[in-house]
């Protein structure tokens, strides 16, 4: 008795895996990424341009770089995808976002920051790959400890 | 079981705007107990909204986002009453999901 109900505690259990919950694919490749420019080549392309129709947001000065909180937007059309890297932390790729059609291409969130860096907001609109960068310094870094 | 989520959506027109704040460490695997040791990363990974049992936002996060992260974001074609679920995943293959009403 105690042995089935084990097994059907386990049987339940994989037939609520989370992996079929979920549509993108979480890539090491990508949150390996060194640069911005090895991020967009782990996303599978090899060329991006700066746009003035992507936007980021954030404090030109962040207190503490453990809480450092960025808005990306885009308004390119067709953008479907879009994500925030930080030059100088250890992997530039800190979150990215699959947009799709219904949901507008802007987001806000908090990140940590090791130090002062360029902070990318990245977009793709109809296969193109945008960039906005901003540098955002910091007084006291949150990536160490 | 991870802590549960605040999720707050509000609708002006026929757009929602969604804000939820998750409570998780966020350990990056970088930092140092006093011993020495490394203490192991433990993040979450990926993050799915759903309105109406269709996917209105996607996020995958690495180890830089802030501990208790905080995300918003906008999606068209939600009313009053209706509920937006949000589920998480993290590197430990920990999950957790609460859902959220639009007022």
């Amino acid at each position: 008795m105690r042995i089935t109900a084990v097994l059907g505690a386990a049987f339940a259990a994989g037939v609520l895996s989370p992996k079929d919950v979920f549509a993108a694919e979480w890539s090491q490749k990508v949150f390996d990424a060194k640069s911005l420019a090895d991020a967009v080549k782990a996303l599978g392309s090899d060329k991006f341009e700066v746009s003035p129709d992507v936007a980021i947001t954030g404090p030109d000065i962040a207190e503490n770089g453990a809480v450092v909180p960025v808005s990306i937007s885009s308004k390119a059309p067709g953008t479907d995808f879009l994500a925030i890297l930080v030059d100088k932390n250890p992997s530039a790729m800190s979150a990215s976002f699959n947009i799709p059609a219904g949901t507008e291409a802007a987001v806000t969130t908090r990140v940590k920051m090791g130090a002062t860096s360029n902070v990318h907001a990245l977009a793709r609109a109809n296969g193109k790959w945008l960039v906005a960068s901003k540098e955002i310094k910091v007084t006291l870094g949150g990536c160490g400890g | 079981m991870g802590n549960p989520m605040r999720i707050r959506a509000g609708v002006a027109g026929d757009t929602v705007e969604v804000k939820i704040l998750m409570r998780h460490d966020m350990e990056t695997g970088q930092r140092k107990d006093p011993t020495g040791a490394v203490i192991p990363a433990h993040y979450i990974k990926t993050i799915v909204a759903k309105h109406k049992d269709k996917v209105v936002f996607d996020a995958n996060f690495g180890p830089s986002v802030s501990k208790d992260p905080f995300l918003s974001f906008k999606f068209k074609g939600g009313a009053a009453g209706d509920k937006v679920t949000v589920t998480w995943v993290d590197t430990s293959g920990d999950t957790r999901t609460d859902e959220g009403t639009v007022s």
